[in-house]
């Protein structure tokens, strides 16, 4: 009864979507005032039945109603409830509801938060999201749907073992967020092109709701990649994977759309190329919806199963980038920008910073898709590897670490550098000075290539420290947005300096061991006690004990085991970490070899933290910058066209 | 130096920049390329000599083989039509198993031995990479136990 129930509230949620986008957008044509002021309240109805079908879910899953597909094949009696919840979301079908529910949220914020725009405008907004709730809706109710009756069986097929993880079941709920989330910047720019129209009060409305988009989005990428390094047991934080990448284009696309948008807000410029952002980030998050849900790659993610589900999003896909871009070439020559700005001045330095961004996101675009040209075209099976990327996307991403240290400190029209070129210089040599150090003192060996990302790492990180510091000083009044600026960039460089450490000084030893044995690496000595079994709710394992010493003394006991989850009865690693803030140990067990023997990783991870920091840091910046007052400023004010003459431009981000 | 000069040389040097880009990105494509074959391409010779590539297949039950204690296993990979014996030294992936498909990247060495520096085999056991599916199919006699795949 629970399941039809749920079916049920999605099918009337599909209706009010429809509503909506009618109310919304033929409402706005129209003119009907009467249309356009029912589109909220079909967005709160669509909201509170999205929730319901999403709470039928989770009870089939919380009370093991195995007569529904859905549950059967991702949930299983023993299962903890923890996960019988994070189950919901754990494949195809219900991922896709997550999708919904969330759209439906950020749909449900909007309305809730808009009722200080024009009133014509914020109908095209709702509309807008109205048809991607519908569009999707339709997706998931003709293909996908998670009710699906069967025989009732009596257990399920279990959760897959890697997706019984704490951080996992957090990644997609978070990661869904700031992809769903460019949907909102999408239909602003959307709504904007049917207006004709965008000044400097629709970049302060779309402002926070992007950047919220981009934080959540900074945190779910944070928390997949710290999954991979301690579940998939091979110790790396990033793979370059399809499916990896497929979250990474939207961020660097959102990325520079935030920046792009600070230029439209502050100097009435940009406009057309933050619409065309603003399109490409969406689209983006739908390549990577297709790219994860259809299976044309390989991956921990793909539910490939039915094609049709891969044609219906690509159909999708094209739908929305076609649209939108169709409405971009008829509407947006009419958006002029009607001021200037010297070479050395802010403005260049966000222009660059666009320009580079969007490169690094092609880069990526490239190695993820020309596989799959390739192949569709016959052209041979290839597969591009990591190194290509790691090459590839320095190209763009160093001289753009290099240019934010500086551009944060330039002012609006016209900078004088000059005057803080003797900062810069001092800040640089420091950076240096640290880089030559720390790498010469405490590893053992020195590379250009480490030299150079170190000391972009303390750049940035200095150079955006000064900022709010200098501030203070002088009795400046401290904004948000650049406290957050500030503090979002010193994300990257904590970031810039973890990878670079990580990278260039990781040891990494697959050896085996047998009960009694030590390795020394690192200087530190791991000596392998022995194994025993273990067992968990829904496993049998092996764990194994490493006790590691440095100079005699001891750091760390780490009990590395090897799961086998009873239903699926495949195997997983759960490796052994001893989290330090400048290095990790990892330990890994292999399997057993024989002649009392396992194989084991052994891998020494410098400054590895700093990488997952950094990101947190970079969200925690997002987050300061969207309280910024200007964004709760009175609403007759912020929708009074604001003037492009830069007047409260003065120094903000 | 007149302004007209000034930006003739800095889009001069821009253009420049994104060439030498362009030149390097390339390179590093071309060099990190790799391509996949069945074994049957490998037997018949149709592999690169002296380059990496990855090849893939059905891990031939009962093909496992190590010496205890020792880190270097072997098995076979077949197509159902051809074999190729891997060899590899390292922890196998959790999901690596006998019967299921899987994909290795190395190169040939001289005795038609493929040594793997690379070792997947993600998914679970109903799984098969498309590849690997894809080969099974027009290889004669064997249309693969696992087309369809549902993976997770």
């Amino acid at each position: 009864m629970i399941p039809e129930l749920g079916h049920f509230a999605l099918v009337l949620a599909f209706l009010l979507a429809c509503a909506t986008t009618f109310f919304g957008l033929v409402g706005a044509w129209q003119g009907r005032r009467t249309w356009m002021a029912a589109a909220p309240g079909a967005v709160a109805g669509q909201w509170v039945f999205v929730t319901l079908g999403f709470g039928c879910l989770t009870y089939a899953f919380i009370t093991h109603d195995f007569s529904v597909a859905y549950v059967a094949h991702n949930s299983n009696s023993q299962l903890p409830l923890l996960y019988r919840i994070a189950g919901v979301w754990g494949a195809h079908e219900g991922s896709l509801l997550l999708w919904l529910a969330i759209l439906s949220s950020w749909t449900l914020a909007v309305a809730f938060f808009s009722g200080s725009l024009p009133e014509r405008f914020r109908a095209r907004v709702l509309g807008v999201l109205g048809l991607v709730s519908m569009t999707f809706m339709a997706f998931l109710l003709s293909t996908s749907s998670p009710f699906a009756r069967q025989v009732a069986e009596l257990d399920g097929a279990d959760l897959n073992p890697l997706l019984q993880d704490p951080a996992l079941a957090l990644h997609p709920p978070m990661l869904y967020t700031g992809y769903v989330g460019t949907a909102v910047a999408f239909a602003f720019a959307v709504a904007a092109l049917l207006e004709g129209r965008l000044d400097a009060s629709w970049a302060r409305w779309t402002r926070p709701w992007t950047t919220t988009a981009w934080l959540f989005l900074t945190i779910g990428i944070a928390l997949g990649s710290w999954w991979a390094y301690y579940v998939l047991g091979w110790g790396g934080w990033w793979f370059w994977d399809a499916v990896e990448n497929a979250s990474f284009m939207p961020w660097l696309a959102s990325t520079a759309l935030i920046h792009s948008l600070a230029v439209t807000e502050k100097r009435g410029l940009f406009k057309s190329w933050t619409l065309l952002l603003a399109v490409f980030a969406f689209s983006l998050s739908l390549l990577g919806t297709f790219l994860v849900r259809s299976g044309v790659v390989v991956s921990v993610h793909a539910f490939a199963s039915d094609p049709s589900r891969g044609i219906f999003i690509l159909a999708l896909l094209a739908f929305f980038i076609i649209g939108a871009l169709a409405l971009y070439a008829w509407r947006a020559p009419t958006l002029g920008s009607d001021a200037g700005f010297e070479l050395v001045s802010r403005e260049s330095f966000l222009l660059i910073n666009n320009a580079l961004l969007v490169a690094s996101a092609g880069v990526v675009l490239f190695g993820t898709l020309m596989p799959m040209f390739m192949d569709a075209f016959g052209l041979g099976k290839i597969s591009v590897g990591p190194p290509f990327f790691n090459i590839a996307f320095l190209i763009p991403t160093l001289p753009l670490l290099a240019l934010i240290g500086i551009g944060m400190h330039a002012g609006w029209k016209q900078a004088r550098l000059a005057r803080l070129k003797s900062r810069f210089l001092v800040l640089l040599g420091a950076a240096l000075g640290v880089a030559v150090l720390v790498c010469g003192a405490f590893f053992s060996h020195l590379s250009f290539m480490t030299v150079l990302g170190f000391t972009l790492g303390v750049f940035v990180c200095a150079s955006a420290a000064s900022l709010p510091i200098e501030r203070w000083r002088r009795g400046e009044h401290l904004s948000r947005a650049v406290l957050g600026m500030s503090v979002a960039h010193l994300g990257i460089g904590l970031f810039t300096i973890g990878v670079t450490v990580a990278q260039s000084y990781k040891i990494e030893r697959d050896i085996s061991m047998a009960a009694g044995d030590s390795y020394s690496m690192a200087g530190y000595a791991f000596h392998f006690a022995g194994t025993k079994n273990v067992s968990g709710p829904n496993w049998d394992g092996v764990e194994g004990e490493v006790s590691i010493t440095r100079n005699g003394r001891p750091v760390a006991t780490l009990h590395p085991q090897k799961r086998v989850y009873r239903v699926q009865t495949n195997p997983m690693t759960q490796a052994g970490i001893a989290v330090g803030p400048t290095r990790d140990l990892f330990v890994a067990l292999g399997e057993d070899i024989g002649a009392g023997r396992w194989s084991m990783r052994l891998q020494y991870k410098p400054f590895i933290r700093f990488i997952w920091l950094g990101a947190l840091t970079m969200a925690l910046g997002g987050a300061i910058s969207v309280t910024d007052r200007r964004y709760r400023r009175n609403p007759a004010r912020a929708a009074a066209p604001a003037t492009l003459d830069g007047g409260e431009a003065k120094h903000g981000a | 130096m007149t302004p007209r000069r000034k930006r003739l040389l800095l889009v001069g040097g821009i253009l420049v920049g994104v060439g030498l880009a362009t030149g390097v990105a390339t390179m590093a494509f071309r060099e990190n390329l790799s391509y996949f074959y069945n074994p049957t391409q490998v037997t018949e010779g149709q592999v690169p000599r002296g380059r990496s590539f990855r090849v893939g297949g059905l891990v031939t039950k009962g093909s496992l083989k190590r010496v205890p204690g020792n880190e270097e296993v072997r098995f076979v990979v077949t197509d159902l039509n051809r074999d190729v014996t891997v060899a590899y030294t390292g922890v196998l992936p959790d999901l690596f198993r006998e019967g299921q498909g899987i994909i290795a990247h190395g190169r040939l060495d001289g005795s038609g031995v493929f040594v793997a520096d690379e070792v997947l085999a993600k998914h679970d056991e109903k799984y098969m990479p498309p590849e690997v599916a894809q080969s099974l199919k027009k290889a004669p006699g064997g249309a693969g136990p696992g087309g369809e795949g549902k993976g997770t």
